[in-house]
């Protein structure tokens, strides 16, 4: 028996036994014979190994024949679903500062399916490694058209050969590659003779230290044999790619601005927790509380009045730019800010667009149930008179309306239903802005609390919580602050019970 | 004067609920209903120095999630019906792959384009599994903005737990609506897990779902359908609102459960005793708290905003062994506390 001196073994970016490949083959490769992926993942491999990257290294197996290339590169492996490499491989970027991804994908998996994905890492010039191999085929599928497969080149599904205005023609990615500004270095190479995969081999090594060095994305074009799916033997495909795909495919370094380009510094996530509870958590408000309360501060002290106890279903309505919403958002704050439950829901979808507005504000101590105020209302606010209208058939027997008397006519109301009016647009204007329609609206709502129900502990409470919640609401726009409080405090000076009926529960 | 609370909408509680689990990267892409999720994303992931990328695609947003999440990062995207279709390939890879993540479905109406009001017509496809192949996901079903913020803290952890992806599925109610939220306490986060591509762990770590062998996925499979029998065991979740004497069980989930609750205190008014059923996950479903009730139940209806989906999985639950009844409405309109009332008392 001969014996054999091993002159190079194989690199040691690949596993010394291929053990995820099924049993018993697990010396060799999955590849055809004359294949150009054994050339390309044997260079690979070397890098891996030569520049000692294979602990932070993900190689990315796509869909294609290359779809197990987990089995041999000894580091991190994913396969993804067909297309979808650069999309995974940006996840995965972002993740960890020194790691090095490299997207290996095929002419269908990126030039087909996957370009959008592609095309767009492309543009965001994330930190990768991309080895495209260009094979002119689909081979893993048995020879059909790929994007890349040349002008009159037959193939299952064009059996006729490739027809420029029926099919399309060949895709050059590598050229709309180099077009953006964003990646570092593009070159297109071919594995048709050992010089050419030399130069492969040393444009795959420098787009990998590119990664390694965080310069943005690399990216190398390889053309590549596929025998088989080509019919052809050992010189005719090379012979085709010398002489067929590189016409179309020219070989050559496209672009190449590493030496001047500054590392890319995205973040990487970082978790820290009194980060977080700053950023998110309510701000303590103390100061603010004792100014009003002084030493009898107390969670308990405000809200003594029975009204509260009960769950307030409020109905706020209005025109289009009317500021119905914030209205509502002001009083759904007001809740909020006294450990009320408090639902906000403004008209929702296309209704919104009709020129109304409305809002659907509930506020209770307890749990609650339906956020939707479309019947037994407790208050109407109303800023026209066609929201008034619509609303007052779902306003309770007992219920309250406050209403802007400026542009309302107040319809008959039954006996227990009580309303108090502001001028809410006229005196806006003499303040200077129709803007402060809602404030003066809210001294009414502020008027009609005090007359009706509240302590008056919680009279004094009540216009502390609107001044809070304006001072929330508004907070960046702090000039418009102080006139709404005046407006406030003008509404409800100026605000007017309109009606004589019985108090409401 | 300060207050526990804050008032958010259920998307952005679900952005804070996430934040405070730990998220690390949120990759999505913008759509109605869910829109306030990226964009209060956009603003909060990179000020607590979290990655955030909007994506070209939903179809960019979940293999950007994949990436991340097989980097041993906490991760979520969001999106509505048709975003969530176009997911479905790389959720049933990320499923089989036993990848966790988190993905929050705000429902709008379908189907097609649809239109942008609440339907709840998504069931079929997240709970029963949506994309191809035989894989299931754990399902949130939050009903208040509350929940939205609670469910996406707990999500991660069940999603690490069973390595897999784990839903929230709600509607554009429950999304847009604003109400007041308690946050949780962060978390203290531990090591990404030792079965991530994360420098420092094994790099023999890989993650693929090719089984070329049919005796390897037949194994595989099994041991998937292991962890969701599991979780069918340990993780029913329902809310039994006024079920101890009733006699008409409701069930409804999200934006419907909120209506029906009004719904059951009228009906009780009116001298019927009904009672909810408001499953908080919708898979694993809550099997043992509709099975409990059957006793006392003369009847089961389900509200739903659809056709009817989920009242096949209450059909099942119980065996048939009551009438179920069908409440519905499509199209983007809720079913009102009047209509659901008179609805029930005509099938009671």
């Amino acid at each position: 028996m001969k014996t054999f001196r091993v002159l190079k073994d194989r690199p040691a970016g690949f596993f010394p036994e291929f053990e995820k490949r099924p049993a018993p083959l697990r010396r060799n490769m999955h590849y055809c014979p004359g294949c150009g992926h054994g050339v390309l993942h044997k260079i690979v491999a070397e890098a891996l190994a030569d520049f000692d990257i294979k602990d932070r290294t993900t190689f990315i197996s796509p869909v294609g024949c290359a779809v197990f290339g987990y089995y041999y590169m000894d580091c991190f492996g994913i396969s993804t679903p067909h297309g979808r490499a650069p999309a995974v491989a940006t996840g995965l970027s972002r993740a960890h500062r020194d790691s090095v991804v490299i997207s290996y994908q095929g002419d269908g998996d990126l030039a087909a399916i996957g370009f959008n994905e592609f095309i767009h890492t492309v543009n965001r010039g994330e930190n990768l490694c991309y080895i495209f191999v260009n094979n002119a085929i689909y081979g893993m599928t048995g020879g059909q058209m790929a994007p890349t497969t040349l002008v009159g080149q037959k193939t299952s599904t064009t059996p006729n050969g490739r027809c420029a205005t029926e099919d399309g023609i060949p895709f050059r990615v590598a050229e709309i590659v180099a077009s953006q500004p964003n990646p570092v270095y593009v070159e297109r190479v071919a594995l048709s003779s050992p010089k050419e995969i030399m130069k492969a081999r040393a444009a795959i090594r420098k787009a990998i230290k590119n990664t390694m060095e965080r310069k943005g994305l690399s990216f190398v074009e390889v053309l590549s044999p596929c025998p088989i799916g080509l019919k052809k033997d050992a010189a005719g495909i090379s012979k085709f790619i010398d002489e067929e795909m590189t016409k179309i495919f020219p070989l050559g370094k496209l672009k190449d601005v590493a030496a001047e380009r500054v590392p890319a510094e995205h973040p990487v996530p970082v978790y820290d927790c009194e980060k977080v509870r700053a950023a998110l958590f309510p701000q303590e408000n103390r100061a603010e509380k004792e100014e009003f309360f002084g030493e009898k501060l107390r969670e308990d002290i405000y809200n003594e009045s029975e009204i509260f106890e009960k769950e307030r279903r409020i109905k706020v309505a209005g025109a289009g730019g009317q500021g119905v919403l914030s209205l509502a958002y002001i009083i759904a704050h007001m809740a909020r800010l006294r450990n009320f439950n408090v639902t906000y829901l403004p008209t929702y979808g296309p209704e919104m667009r009709g020129g109304t507005a409305d809002c659907s504000v509930v506020a209770s101590r307890r749990e609650i149930a339906s956020p939707i105020v479309d019947s037994n209302a407790n208050m109407l606010i109303a800023l026209n008179q066609p929201s008034l209208d619509k609303y007052l058939p779902q306003l309770k027997p007992t219920g309250i309306i406050v209403y802007d008397s400026s542009s309302i006519t107040l319809p008959e109301i039954s006996e227990r239903q009580v309303a108090y009016g502001v001028p809410a647009a006229q005196l806006a204007v003499g303040l200077g802005s129709t803007r402060y329609g809602n404030s003066l609206i809210l001294g009414a709502l502020a008027k009609m609390m005090e007359e009706l129900f509240l302590t008056p502990e919680d009279t004094k409470d009540f216009s502390a919580v609107v001044e809070a919640a304006l001072r929330e609401c508004f907070a960046d726009k702090p000039k418009i602050i102080a006139p709404n409080l005046e407006a406030f405090r003008l509404g409800k000076e100026k605000a007017f019970r309109a009606n004589t009926g019985k108090n409401p529960e | 004067m300060s207050s526990k609370s804050l008032l958010l909408c259920g998307n952005e509680a679900l952005v804070y609920g996430a934040l405070l689990a730990g998220c690390d990267a949120y990759f999505g892409y913008p759509i109605t209903p869910a829109g306030e999720i990226i964009e209060c994303a956009a603003k909060k992931f990179p000020e607590l120095g979290r990655v955030f990328i909007q994506a070209e695609s939903e179809i960019g947003s979940i293999n950007m999630v994949m990436g991340a999440a097989a980097a041993g990062q906490r991760a979520m995207t969001a999106s509505s019906g048709l975003g969530i279709s176009l997911m479905q390939e790389s959720v049933s890879y990320l499923a089989g792959m036993e990848i966790p993540c988190v993905i929050a479905d705000i429902t709008r109406s379908g189907p097609g384009i649809g239109n942008i009001s609440v339907e709840q017509s998504d069931y079929f496809q997240i709970v029963k599994g949506g994309g191809h192949g035989g894989y299931r996901c754990p399902v949130f079903a939050p009903a208040s903005a509350q929940e939205m913020c609670d469910m996406a803290f707990r999500a991660f952890d069940m999603a690490e737990k069973y390595r897999t992806p784990v839903y929230i599925l709600t509607d554009g109610m429950i999304g847009q609506m604003m109400e007041s939220v308690t946050l949780p306490e962060p978390i203290e986060k531990s090591a990404p897990a030792p079965y991530s591509l994360t420098p420092g762990n094994a790099r023999t770590n890989h993650f693929t779902s090719i089984y070329l062998e049919a005796e390897e996925l037949e194994k595989k499979n099994e041991a998937l359908l292991a962890k969701y029998r599991e979780m069918e065991a340990n993780d029913q979740d329902a809310e039994l609102w006024k079920t101890d004497d009733a006699e008409i069980v409701l069930v409804a989930y999200g934006i419907m459960s909120r209506l029906a609750k009004n719904a059951v205190d009228e009906l009780r008014e009116r001298g019927i005793k009904a009672g909810l059923v408001r499953p908080k996950l919708l898979f694993p479903f809550p099997k043992n708290a509709l099975n409990a009730l059957v006793d006392r139940a003369k009847k089961f209806v389900c509200i739903e905003l659809s056709g009817g989906q989920m009242i096949e999985d209450v059909k099942l639950a119980i065996e048939c062994r009551r009438p179920v009844e069908l409440i519905h409405r499509v199209g983007g309109k809720l079913i009102s506390v009047d209509e659901l009332v008179a609805g029930v008392k005509a099938v009671a």
